[in-house]
């Protein structure tokens, strides 16, 4: 049995959008690497990365070579989210981050894996990953948003700053037609003014799209620390082109 | 030399006949564990070594990090990421055995950052292209797996037992690491050239990391007696110059030492001597990268400090809780 749907079967945006997601917020996390405030962090985030690179290469490779796709596209041809290309910040921000985004992609995973869609056995495989990252994700809220004064603020000022980035979550994604979308909103918001709630955290009231953030990322237009970070990662692979490594 | 295992005149409280015991076990190549008697000397050698093997862990995943964030391929990006994991877990399994002989690994973390104990002198060298990455693999991991087989037999078994998990997990990554630096030989002239230009500069660290010759290392003959050591700083030298030259011209690179020949009648290869003032001024804190490497983990301790007070007021908060839920 293969978690790698038929290239022929999968529409290609889709793949893209999720694919992109994935290998975006995986390098954010790779970030992190030697920087995590306890070893046993240096080991989850590094865990998590490694999750999540694995669903962007099988996604990535079902919409054609790989490494073509993850160097040699412009910013303006990335297909992923806003919200996962954020910076890191101080830990409470990705902790925030990964809360947004590892619920919305539970849920999502979780759909399409019940489906009988072309992601179904990849979403399979990916559903339990995205458990495990959303719990890691809820566990350290709950830490940080019920532990000291300090701790806390930086939570909530977190949750304040992601906020606008979360709407275009549950923009509809071209092939994704057996998404339900506003009901995977509806259950996402449930979900996260919970932890936000036991975690003593305010939901924020700010709008949760701004004019511009309103599926832009779907459509290629990013913020501005997105065209930074490909150039750090693309630069080596596009000094040699051509070659194998 | 293994012969005298009595190391160290028992201390004048040791209690009746747990001295004679502790040297039987080691003559009899039999593990010393957490709970049984052991001479102060033996348990602050352990603790020190362990600790700066930790440490080095730690430490170890900085000059291979820098790279994750650029790497030229996928696959080699997920192999990156997987092996800086690992050695954040051979640093866990590290302090852990380090645990087990009484030491505490903040106060342990806070003796690396105040530069009171050491870690290994090669991680002071900076990555400058890809290539470090399958060269750090090749000799870097080479040389740690010559040091560290033999201690999967080393008399402590906390100790024993987490070499052994950290040396299968450590071949994987040389051998990872000499693939890369194959494909990158296969590859175009610029690939080839920083692969010949990463050896030139890791050849020489690489080496050193088996430490000062034996003429000049202090604990070395204490830490044989006691097993703890297996062998000399020189004799695993050699090993590795002798394991890793046909590797070096399978790969079809050559190795920066005019005087490394085979030595017919020796059965060994002979090589130059290592530039022991360089090592002695690395260790001493004067390396290319020392002080990059500590400000690095003092900046990550000291930013990582809410998070951890966090982590303990929750813990505190919940536990609270608990105990007025089980009261009411």
């Amino acid at each position: 049995m293969t978690t790698t749907p038929a290239a022929e079967t999968v529409p290609t945006a889709a793949a893209l959008a999720l694919g992109d997601d994935a290998l975006v917020l995986s390098h954010r996390l790779g970030e992190w690497a030697g920087h995590a405030p306890v070893l046993e962090e240096e080991v989850a985030l590094a865990n998590i990365a490694l999750d999540l690179l694995g669903q962007a290469r099988v996604l990535l490779s079902t919409a054609g070579d790989e490494d073509e796709l993850a160097f040699r596209r412009e910013e303006r041809a990335f297909r992923n989210c806003q919200l996962v290309e954020q910076p890191n910040g101080d830990f409470a921000h990705t902790i925030a981050r990964q809360l947004f985004f590892s619920t919305y992609q539970h849920l999502l995973h979780d759909r399409l894996a019940s489906g009988d869609g072309p992601f179904a056995p990849l979403a399979g495989k990916a559903v339990k990953e995205a458990a495990y990252h959303r719990d890691h994700a809820e566990q350290w809220t709950l830490r940080l948003g019920d532990g000291t004064d300090e701790s806390h603020s930086r939570t909530q000022r977190a949750v304040d700053a992601l906020w606008r980035y979360t709407g275009e979550l549950f923009q509809p994604v071209e092939g994704l037609d057996e998404v339900d979308w506003a009901g995977l909103e509806r259950t996402w918001l449930e979900l996260v003014t919970d932890v936000l709630g036991r975690a003593t955290l305010t939901v924020p009231e700010g709008p949760r799209t701004g004019a511009w953030s309103a599926g832009a990322g779907r459509q290629g237009l990013h913020t501005e620390p997105f065209g930074r970070m490909l150039a750090e990662m693309q630069h080596l692979h596009r000094s040699h082109p051509g070659a194998t490594w | 030399m293994t012969t005298t295992h009595a190391a160290e005149a028992p201390p004048p409280d040791a209690p009746d006949g747990l001295q004679e015991h502790f040297d039987a076990t080691i003559a009899r190549d039999q593990r010393i564990e957490p709970r049984d008697w052991m001479p102060d000397g033996y348990r602050r050698t352990l603790i020190r070594q362990i600790a700066q093997h930790a440490h080095s862990e730690i430490i170890g995943m900085q000059p291979e990090g820098e790279w994750i964030t650029r790497a030229p391929s996928l696959r080699r990006k997920a192999i990156l990421f997987a092996k800086v994991q690992d050695e954040a877990g051979h640093g866990l399994y590290l302090y852990s055995a380090a645990e087990t002989l009484g030491a505490d690994r903040d106060d342990l973390t806070q003796r690396l950052i105040e530069g009171r104990q050491k870690y290994s002198s090669i991680f002071n060298y900076p990555t400058l292209s890809f290539a470090d990455v399958g060269v750090i693999g090749w000799f870097v991991d080479g040389a740690a797996i010559c040091n560290q087989v033999p201690l999967c037999r080393s008399s402590y078994g906390p100790y024993a037992r987490a070499m052994v998990r950290i040396c299968k997990e450590e071949s994987f990554h040389q051998r990872q690491g000499y693939e890369l630096l194959m494909t990158m030989m296969r590859g175009t002239d610029a690939q080839r050239e920083m692969v010949q230009d990463a050896v030139d500069r890791w050849w020489w660290p690489s080496l050193m990391m088996f430490g000062p010759p034996d003429d000049a290392s202090p604990n070395s003959a204490r830490s044989m007696a006691w097993k703890i050591k297996r062998h000399s700083n020189d004799e695993l030298r050699r090993r590795f110059v002798d394991m890793t030259v046909p590797q070096a011209e399978k790969l079809g690179v050559t190795l920066p030492d005019p005087e490394l020949r085979w030595n017919e009648e020796a059965g060994h290869h002979d090589f130059g001597t290592p530039d022991w003032d360089e090592l002695m001024r690395v260790i001493k804190g004067d390396g290319p990268c020392n002080d990059r490497r500590m400000e690095r983990r003092r900046t990550a301790h000291e930013e990582g400090a809410w998070v951890r007070e966090a982590a303990t007021a929750h813990a505190a908060k919940q536990a609270a809780r608990a105990r007025k839920g089980a009261a009411a």
